[in-house]
């Protein structure tokens, strides 16, 4: 179960609009009609990609060729808001997202995605808005998230990004997936449960 | 200094701290259903993992069920997702209420229904609206479906302390006004993304004096609000209403648990990290106009306008707006309607059922509006069923459907079609909830459903029906 370090993730960048984009948004509720994960990639943001009502493809960002092969998903305030439903960050990562740039992100979407080593950075409005402005002017622009050093790059632009310590340490740490941990204190566990009158 | 009932729970529940300073707490009660689990169950087979307390997880089935027909769901991905919560609960010893049980309903009813979801425990489930169950006193948070899999495997699950905001509503509700406008209310008036990094303590007169559905149905709504969860304190309403159901303790045990209960109680010099207090008087009938939780207004307003909104409001009204293709600046009152719809875990309760009933009777849905009613449970349906609730929806020209999900998102038939306008008392209006991708939401409570399906408009149910009497009590 040993996992691997995520320290940096580069790559092109590709904006989307909005605030509160919630959880149905990035992936609709009949499409979670599934007993795995797997496939969910192509129905990432369906319902804004293609047009309710003809089918036909939107002018999403999604859609624009230029951002095609994008790895980085740069997004507004309260990302990933509403249901619970791990879909949602499985879906952007089957769709190819190796990061999530935002003003700021719902928590249960954001330690979902964490877990599955999605980082999500947030910085202020100002700083987004600044990064959509010039992976909109240059969509071929390499952005790039360190964690050590808790900044964005991108060009000329540099700005300091934030994430819970905890998720940054166990992104860097490798243990972003607690499974092993959680597993290894299991005399602690039987000791809690024994100590619980509704467990016992 | 005392300490809340947040800070008992959860040092009660700490198993230790982790390498990146995460909690490892104790899930007392784990909750599944169909749509979250079978990926859990799948990690845990890759990974070679057992669950290691069955007896501590219950499951049911929800989100897919058909509310006509339920045994014979016609979609085939949805009876793969029915066949797969059979099969892993009996590979690996859950309790499974399912339709054939005559307990299987929406996950978040049947648990207080069963007396499963008990004061002062750590409750999770793969599903936001687990903070019902605060209600009872329990911390009870919406999870993902890895750490479904955690709390399978161990019963843990990593997680970061909150903060805890205390909520105080004092006084009495004025006629008309119920639970569901009490949940809008703090939500119009905090924000969608207010209580991010809190647990709400929801307190005050208003509280004590509410019945546990209506404390469910607040509860419901703190996700709405962005808190992971939200709780009451448990008191004599929360012990009664535990008495005597299947998972409750019982004889001595039940003596012992009550007092044990009433230590978890945040005691009366806690502090908080913030404190909020409303006038009950202030409540008014509120129901939303765009496309968050929190673009609300009462009955009596207008719908925002972008032209005279603060600048960085502006936007997000336009997007709202636009989506939701109503009028800027008009009264919300009489706009006209589609579809009507009774149900969900925030409303789809005994109480619910029994209040709209109450005044339903003798009216009529007005024509051309399409108005179901869905029991949260087995139970509950069967109850409503006793007392003749049914019938009174029937005759008022209310389809009256099986326990499940139904209208609040869009997993089971039930959907809304192209971009009919729905009034509805479940608790998410976000773009394309409730099955179409263009259908138009509008949440309110209960009675003010009726009222709108009867008036075939958004109605104040004040003037509507003659209402002045207190709730009925369930
Ligand atoms: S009724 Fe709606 S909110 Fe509640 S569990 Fe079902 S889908 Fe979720």
């Amino acid at each position: 179960m040993a996992i691997a370090p995520i320290t940096q993730v580069s790559g092109t960048a590709v904006p989307i609009p909005g605030a509160d984009i919630d959880t149905d948004r990035i992936i609709p509720a009949r499409f979670m009609k599934c007993v795995t994960f797997d496939g969910l990639g192509e129905y990432a943001f369906y319902d804004v990609r293609f047009d309710p009502e003809s089918g036909e493809k939107t002018d999403h960002p999604l859609n624009d060729e230029r951002f095609k092969g994008a790895s980085i998903l740069i997004a507004g305030i309260n990302f990933g808001c509403g249901s619970s439903r791990e879909h949602a960050p499985q879906s952007l990562t089957k769709y190819g997202f190796n990061a999530i740039i935002a003003e700021s992100f719902a928590e249960i979407f954001y330690g979902n995605s964490t877990t599955l080593g999605l980082p999500c950075v947030s910085s202020s409005r100002e700083n987004i808005d600044t990064l959509k402005a010039a992976c909109s002017a240059d969509p071929s622009l390499e952005v790039s998230i360190d964690l050590n050093a808790m900044t964005v790059t991108a060009g000329d632009l540099s700005f300091p990004v934030e994430m819970p310590a905890s998720a940054r340490q166990a992104l860097l740490a490798g243990k972003y997936d607690p499974i092993k941990e959680l597993l290894d204190n299991n005399d602690k566990i039987e000791a809690t449960a024994a100590s619980l009158s509704y467990v016992g | 200094m005392g300490k809340t009932l947040y800070q008992k729970v959860w040092d009660a529940h700490t198993v230790g701290t982790l390498s990146d300073g995460r909690t490892q707490l104790f899930i007392g009660t784990h909750l599944i259903h169909e749509v979250t689990s079978p990926q859990a169950f799948g990690m845990l087979r890759d990974l070679g993992l057992k669950v290691k307390y069955p007896s501590r997880t219950f499951a049911t089935i929800d989100h897919i069920v058909p509310t006509i027909n339920q045994d014979e769901p016609a979609d085939p991905l949805a009876a793969a997702m029915i066949d797969a919560i059979r099969k892993n609960c009996d590979d690996f010893g859950v309790t499974y209420f399912d339709l054939k049980s005559g307990k299987q309903g929406i996950v978040h009813v049947v648990g207080p229904e069963q007396g499963i979801t008990q004061p002062g425990s750590t409750i999770a489930c793969g599903d936001s609206h687990t903070a019902t169950h605060g209600a009872f006193g329990a911390i009870a948070f919406g999870i993902g479906t890895t750490q479904v899999r955690d709390v399978l495997a161990t019963q843990t699950m990593a997680m970061e302390s909150l903060k805890v905001r205390k909520i105080e509503v004092n006084g009495e509700l004025r006629p008309g006004v119920y639970a569901k406008d009490v949940t809008l209310h703090i939500i119009r008036m905090l924000g969608a993304k207010g209580g991010i990094g809190y647990a709400y303590e929801y307190a005050g007169t208003t509280f004590d004096n509410f019945s546990m559905e209506e404390r469910m149905t607040v509860c419901n709504m703190a996700i709405e609000g962005g808190a992971r969860c939200g709780y009451v304190n448990p008191d004599e309403t929360t012990f009664e209403f535990l008495r005597g159901r299947p998972y409750s303790p019982t004889g001595e045990d039940w003596e012992k648990a009550v007092e044990e209960w009433k230590s978890f109680a945040t005691d009366a010099d806690a502090e908080f990290d913030d404190i909020i207090v409303i006038d009950a008087q202030d409540i008014e009938p509120t129901v939303t106009w765009g496309i968050s939780p929190d673009h609300g207004i009462s009955i009596g307003e207008s719908i925002p306008d972008p032209a005279t909104a603060e600048p960085d409001q502006k936007a997000v009204i336009e997007e709202a707006l636009a989506y939701m293709k109503l009028p800027a600046g008009t009264p919300i009152k009489g706009i006209p309607i589609d579809v009507a719809f009774i149900g969900s875990c925030t409303n789809g309760r005994l109480s619910d059922f029994r209040e709209a009933a109450k005044y339903l009777k003798g009216h009529k849905v007005a024509e051309g509006v399409k108005a179901i009613a869905v029991p949260g449970s087995q139970i509950t349906a069967i109850q409503c069923e006793k007392e003749g609730i049914d019938k009174i929806f029937e005759e008022a020209g209310f389809e009256w459907r099986a326990a499940g999900c139904s209208m609040c998102l869009a997993m089971n038939p039930d959907k809304l079609i192209g971009d009919q306008i729905c009034a509805s008392s479940s608790n998410r209006n976000f773009k394309g909830r409730q099955g179409s991708p263009i259908g138009r939401t509008v949440l309110m409570s209960p009675i003010m459903v009726a009222a709108a399906a009867v008036e075939g408009r958004i109605a104040d149910a004040r003037e509507t029906f003659d209402v002045t009497e207190k709730p009925a009590v369930a």
